[in-house]
């Protein structure tokens, strides 16, 4: 479904991502883990199109789209819930799941789509007239899911979904992943959490300073010693100083 | 004329003047919420409207005050030049932004500031060439109407810049809430990033913020003319201003601020000439500015700079 080839992204002289190779298969969940500044978000901001590629290619259903705008991109199926949810804080919940379906026209498919968008998020319903600014960091993420499948996506693109959020709330948007998954979206997502992703994932990368370091089945990265040591937490943590 | 007569009818002026700033500034505010620039040029393009639609009062027959129209025929010319100068000004808007700051969009620093000043100098001086420097006469078809209101007077002219006003701002306002376009220049304005990566595409509402400002700027120099009776190449000077502090006062980049900014620029300039001296209207206007920005820059109705990021 959406495939990277080779790709090299800059931010001025700075290389983030190091010919870069993934591939998502159609109805997939693949995950891409990493720590901090390895190149997790220019990933997304490359499949989007904020940034672009100094080489290689985003190839999406066999077409080559390195050099599509967003809008384009998306009209093409790509929505994404980016990192820290960027909803429009001042614009009601409506308003902004409206802004999901900004490339669409089709009046009746959208309304349709709202009202998968309420039975997934029953939260979200209530709270429409709110502005969404106001709401709690996983109401938050809840309206931004929400938003990115009033594009009616086929590949859905999700920036740390888990960041900033309790427990509680964080095993809800992983079930809720997989529900959207189950329904028929392939998903792409970036997490720091890898346990919590690597347990609803087919697939994952592992991405260290911009280079795929180890992919696999998510049950063979479980497996992997070195992948448990540094990003799985399951060596035992180094006491703090005192 | 009791004191309390005097005061309502400077109420009555400010609120003209200010329907006017208001005008002028939703274009400063509107194309600042947006790319964050603060354009100069709306100045000047709020003159070269007040002159285009002088050109068209003249095109229709109007010269001076010899003419007077009434009934229909008022209305259809009346609303023949705010239709054509709001076109003519919202299309040199357009090209402003497409030629001279887009290349300039992503150039970090003042660069695209510093090319709306140089612009404002070019059409300013444009003008200056095409017409002269004296004040022109402006063509004014509108009878010699009035109303009382306790001891104060309302003229015809009066009512107009209300009418004409108040349906540009609420016409601005359903725009801005309820079509497509309206709702992403607003998500544009909250996060254009996001804006983008929804599809946005930004470039487009840039140029309609830059196209209804100064669509906004031609109708204020419309209004100029009728209400000053004369215009010459300057007054986009004063004026553009002391819009601008009505921006900032009502809160930079924010539409109902701008208007209530306008308001209270024109009430200040008005009540606060009675009651000080005139002359020091200018003085009064820009230690409001100079107040607002050391203790508030963000504006009466702006949202806190925390917020924002």
């Amino acid at each position: 479904m959406l495939e990277f080839r080779d790709v090299d992204t800059f931010y001025g002289e700075l290389h983030v991502l190091k010919a870069v190779n993934y591939k998502i298969e159609q109805g997939e969940i693949v995950c891409l883990l990493g720590g901090n500044a390895c190149g997790k978000s220019t990933t997304m901001k490359t499949v989007l199109g904020v940034v672009q590629p100094k080489r290689g290619a985003v190839v999406l259903e066999g077409e080559d789209i390195s050099r599509l705008s967003t809008a384009e991109r998306v009209r093409r199926g790509i929505a994404p819930v980016p990192e820290a949810r960027r909803l429009f804080p001042r614009m009601t919940v409506y308003e902004n799941l409206m802004m999901g379906a900004y490339t669409r026209k089709d009046k009746a498919a959208i309304a349709e789509d709202l009202e998968r968008v309420y039975e997934l998020f029953p939260r979200v319903k209530e709270r429409l007239a709110q502005s969404a600014g106001t709401l709690s960091g996983g109401e938050q993420q809840m309206v931004a899911m929400g938003r990115a499948l009033m594009a009616r996506p086929r590949l859905l693109c999700m920036d740390e979904p888990s960041m900033g959020l309790s427990p509680a709330y964080v095993e809800q948007v992983f079930e809720i992943i997989q529900e959207i998954n189950r329904q028929g979206t392939t998903i792409f997502v970036v997490e720091q959490n890898a346990n919590m992703a690597l347990s609803i994932a087919h697939r994952g990368y592992v991405l260290q300073t911009g280079e795929v370091m180890l992919h696999g089945t998510a049950s063979e990265l479980l497996g992997n010693e070195w992948l448990q040591k540094v990003y799985l937490g399951q060596a035992e943590a180094t006491p703090a100083p005192r | 004329m009791t004191f309390s007569d005097v005061l309502l009818q400077q109420v009555i002026n400010g609120v003209s003047l200010g329907a006017m700033y208001a005008l002028l500034a939703l274009g400063f505010t509107m194309v600042y919420g947006i790319i964050e620039l603060i354009n100069f040029t709306h100045f000047s393009v709020f003159m070269v409207g007040s002159f285009i639609a002088m050109a068209v009062l003249l095109a229709v027959g109007l010269s001076g005050q010899s003419v007077i129209l009434t009934g229909l025929p008022l209305v259809a010319v009346l609303l023949l030049a705010l239709v054509v100068t709001m076109l003519a000004t919202g299309t040199l808007g357009v090209v402003i932004e497409r030629t001279a700051l887009r290349p300039l969009r992503n150039v970090p620093g003042t660069a695209a500031m510093i090319t709306t000043i140089g612009l404002a100098y070019i059409l300013t001086n444009l003008v200056l060439l095409l017409v002269g420097a004296q004040q022109e006469n402006y063509p004014n078809p509108l009878p010699n109407l009035t109303w009382h209101l306790g001891g104060a007077t309302v003229h015809l002219r009066e009512v107009l810049v209300w009418v004409v006003a108040a349906v540009l701002m609420l016409g601005l306002q359903l725009f801005v809430h309820h079509t497509k376009l309206g709702k992403a220049m607003q998500a544009t304005a909250q996060d254009a990033e996001a804006a983008r990566m929804m599809g946005v595409d930004v470039d487009r509402v840039v140029l309609t913020a830059f196209f209804l400002g100064s669509a906004l700027a031609g109708a204020a120099g419309l209004i100029f003319g009728l209400y000053y009776n004369v215009v010459d190449f300057q007054i986009g000077y004063t004026a553009g201003l002391r819009a601008f502090t009505a921006a900032v006062l009502g809160g930079i980049g924010n539409i109902p601020g701008a208007m209530l900014g306008g308001l209270l620029i024109g009430l200040i300039e008005s009540v606060g000439g009675q009651l000080i001296a005139v002359r020091w209207t200018d003085v009064i206007i820009f230690s409001i500015l100079v107040l607002v920005l050391v203790f508030r820059p963000t504006g009466l109705l702006g949202r806190s700079l925390a917020q924002r990021s």
